[in-house]
């Protein structure tokens, strides 16, 4: 009894039955359907599938970006249905970080303009001195620090995904979802920037990777594959390959 | 730092269309500038009616022949000749015990004639006055005198000049005592009047105006009895409603009229004929406050449409923002500051231009000759900070609520 209460406690998602349905009436199209997991604290989990297969869909849910048509969605043991926008705004702020694979960054900004963008939506409300402080600590955790003052459109691909994964870090997230975020990149940023998150994950954070590459995905220690909106699996890698520079990845 | 990153925003994305920026604004630069050139040129022509009037004195009332309501011009200006009014009314006017808060008062006829010396000849306008008038009109010699009372009453042919008319006739020579012919008398030249500035209203013209004294005036040159106008001179200006009334009782029971309606002169001050000029000066003011506004509101239009756009192209940052934790409010905010920002930047270029153009005006106006001042209504100014303020939050409302109901997973796949 005592075990149960302390796994549901330490579960950080638990999702019963999510759904996700475009449209209305007979053009209505289930995007996700009868999602059921928990994802607990430390993980590092894929959602793999198919483009058209729900994962984006499922992980813009599990990341309030979205809200579910049906079932219920508790974070952190809350019920998360019936939060208003600022609320799962304050969410977004406090408790998650974005990697896109199209990175995202705000062109005509700095390198740190980008990273700090977290920071002025934080209710907290940091000093200026304690923003750049923070700004320099996750750009030198991606090894950008020396980019600082750069434009976006001046960095490569696997600097931009750098800088977007220090961005993501900044407001030390509980969780990390990454979108594809090998996708514009070449093999050796895309291992470069897997590595980060492997680094991240053996840190503590938890990760949430969404993919449609298996090699990808092999980074992480979960897989939940997905397939016409359902999921079709969800298993523990046994064996994780980890591959290093030089290695391809594709 | 929080609340000016949405300025920074804003300026950069700005600056990255500099072109449409400019063309987006030029609509507010307008408005804003002609709002403010109307404003200042408004001022200083009120400056200059108000400066001329005190010139030749606010406690001044006018009495001229004929009837007329308070707010039309007395039958004299419409070419009406009416013989009633006579000297002998002017000094049962200038006679304390009929009104005592008179000081002095002086009698004027006018016509035209030609003057001419040394075979140069020209054609002016003429005033017969009376001794009084240097003090009723608060007027200063240059060179010479002018006139005294008993030169007034014997007919003696002498004549004061106005500056210019002095230049016209007798370039460098000196005037004084020189013998001129006006029609076809003589007259020797006793005084020149000092520069007056040359659109000095109500005074007729003094610098190329011939003076001569009135009973001279009215024998010699006119052949009539009776006066053109004349102006008494109040010892203080808030005592002229009180004159106003005495004149009118004094010129009723000198002209055995019993009731008002019958009157057969007019009385009034200065301000009754400043509130005229006001009148014609506001419609046209009011006039061209309506054409910067419509180009005020036409300038909106122009920054909704670009803040429309931006919204448009901008939609994957608002995703994006959206997704780092922005709230609704402080999209709407940024896109609002952003709008106000574009909306100042116009309005603070607008009133730089508009007060460089007011100034660039008084500078050809005084070049011209009026004694013209560079006003600008700090008013004026702060109006138009606050209008383009408001046109800002007015026109980027729509906008930045469109921005802020975007839904962060759509503006995030928006390609």
């Amino acid at each position: 009894m005592f075990l149960n209460l302390f796994i549901f406690m330490s579960d950080l998602i638990q999702v019963k039955n999510l759904c996700k349905t475009y449209g209305e009436g007979e053009s209505a199209t289930k995007a996700v359907c009868g999602a059921n997991f928990s994802i607990q604290k430390g993980e590092f989990v894929a959602i793999m599938g198919p483009s058209g297969s729900g994962k984006s869909t499922l992980m813009q849910m599990l990341g309030f970006l979205d809200r579910p048509s049906e079932g219920e969605y508790f974070f952190e043991g809350k019920d998360i249905l019936h939060f208003s926008d600022d609320e799962l705004a304050k969410i977004r702020n406090e408790k998650v970080g974005f990697i896109f694979q199209s990175f995202n960054l705000l062109p005509r900004t700095t390198v740190s303009e980008n990273v700090e963008l977290p920071l002025l939506y934080d209710e907290k409300r940091l000093s200026q001195e304690e923003n750049e402080k923070k700004v320099l600590e996750a750009l030198k955790s991606v090894s950008m620090e020396h980019r600082a003052e750069y434009s976006p459109n001046q960095l490569s691909g696997g600097e931009k995904q750098r800088v977007s994964i220090a961005r993501a870090l900044i407001n030390n997230p509980a969780i990390i979802f990454a979108d594809e975020p090998t996708g514009n990149l070449d093999s050796k940023s895309g291992i470069q920037v897997m590595e980060i998150l492997d680094d991240l994950n053996e840190e503590g954070h938890t990760i949430i990777l969404v993919t449609h590459e298996t090699q990808t995905a092999q980074y992480a220690k979960r897989i939940i594959s997905m397939k016409d909106g359902q999921i079709i699996s969800d298993v523990n890698v046994e064996n994780r390959i980890k591959l290093k520079d030089g290695d391809t990845l594709k | 730092m929080r609340f000016l990153n949405p300025i920074k925003i804003s300026y950069k994305n700005l600056m990255a269309a500099r072109f449409r920026s400019f063309l987006t604004i030029l609509g507010v630069i307008i408005g804003v500038a002609s709002v403010i050139i109307i404003m200042s040129i408004g001022l200083s022509a009120q400056e200059l009616i108000l400066d001329q009037v005190k010139g030749i004195g606010s406690n001044l009332i006018g009495v001229l022949p004929g009837a007329s309501d308070e707010d039309g011009p007395p039958a004299a200006a419409m070419g009406i000749v009416n013989t009633s009014f006579t000297y002998d009314d002017l000094l049962a006017l200038k006679n304390s015990r009929n009104v005592p808060e008179v000081d002095d008062g002086a009698g004027y006829v006018l016509g035209t004639i030609t003057i001419t010396w040394n075979e140069i000849s020209k054609n002016t306008h003429f005033t017969g006055t009376t001794a009084s008038y240097m003090n009723v009109e608060n007027a200063e010699m240059a060179e010479g005198r002018f006139f005294d009372s008993e030169e007034e009453m014997n007919l003696s042919r002498v004549a004061v000049l106005g500056n210019k008319l002095v230049k016209d006739i007798f370039g460098e020579e000196n005037a004084i005592g020189q013998r001129v012919k006006i029609n076809e008398d003589n007259f020797t030249v006793i005084g020149i009047f000092k520069d007056r500035g040359s659109a000095a209203f109500g005074s007729s013209g003094q610098d190329d105006s011939v003076f001569i004294p009135l009973k001279t005036a009215q024998k010699i040159i006119l052949g009539i009895n009776h006066l053109g106008f004349a102006r008494l001179k109040v010892k203080s200006p808030d005592l002229i409603e009180s004159a106003i009334a005495n004149a009118k009782i004094t010129l009723r029971q000198r002209h055995n009229i019993d009731n008002p309606a019958n009157d057969d002169f007019s009385v009034r001050d200065q301000a009754a004929a400043l509130e005229m000029i006001g009148q014609i000066t506001d419609v046209l003011r009011y006039f061209l406050l309506a054409v910067g506004t419509i180009s005020l509101i036409v300038g909106g239009v122009g920054i909704m449409n670009i803040m429309l756009i931006a919204v448009g192209q901008r939609i994957r940052e608002v995703g994006l923002r959206k997704s780092l934790g922005a709230k609704n409010r402080e999209i709407m905010s940024q896109f609002l500051a952003e709008s106000v920002f574009v909306s100042l930047l116009g309005g603070i270029i607008g009133i730089i231009l508009g007060i460089s153009i007011s100034f660039l005006a008084s500078v050809i106006i005084q070049y011209l000759g009026y004694s013209w001042k560079f006003l600008i209504s700090f008013q004026s100014i702060i109006v138009a900070v606050l209008v383009s303020i408001f046109i800002g939050i007015i026109f980027g409302l729509y906008p930045a609520r469109k921005a802020s109901r975007v839904s962060p997973m759509e503006a995030l796949r928006y390609e």
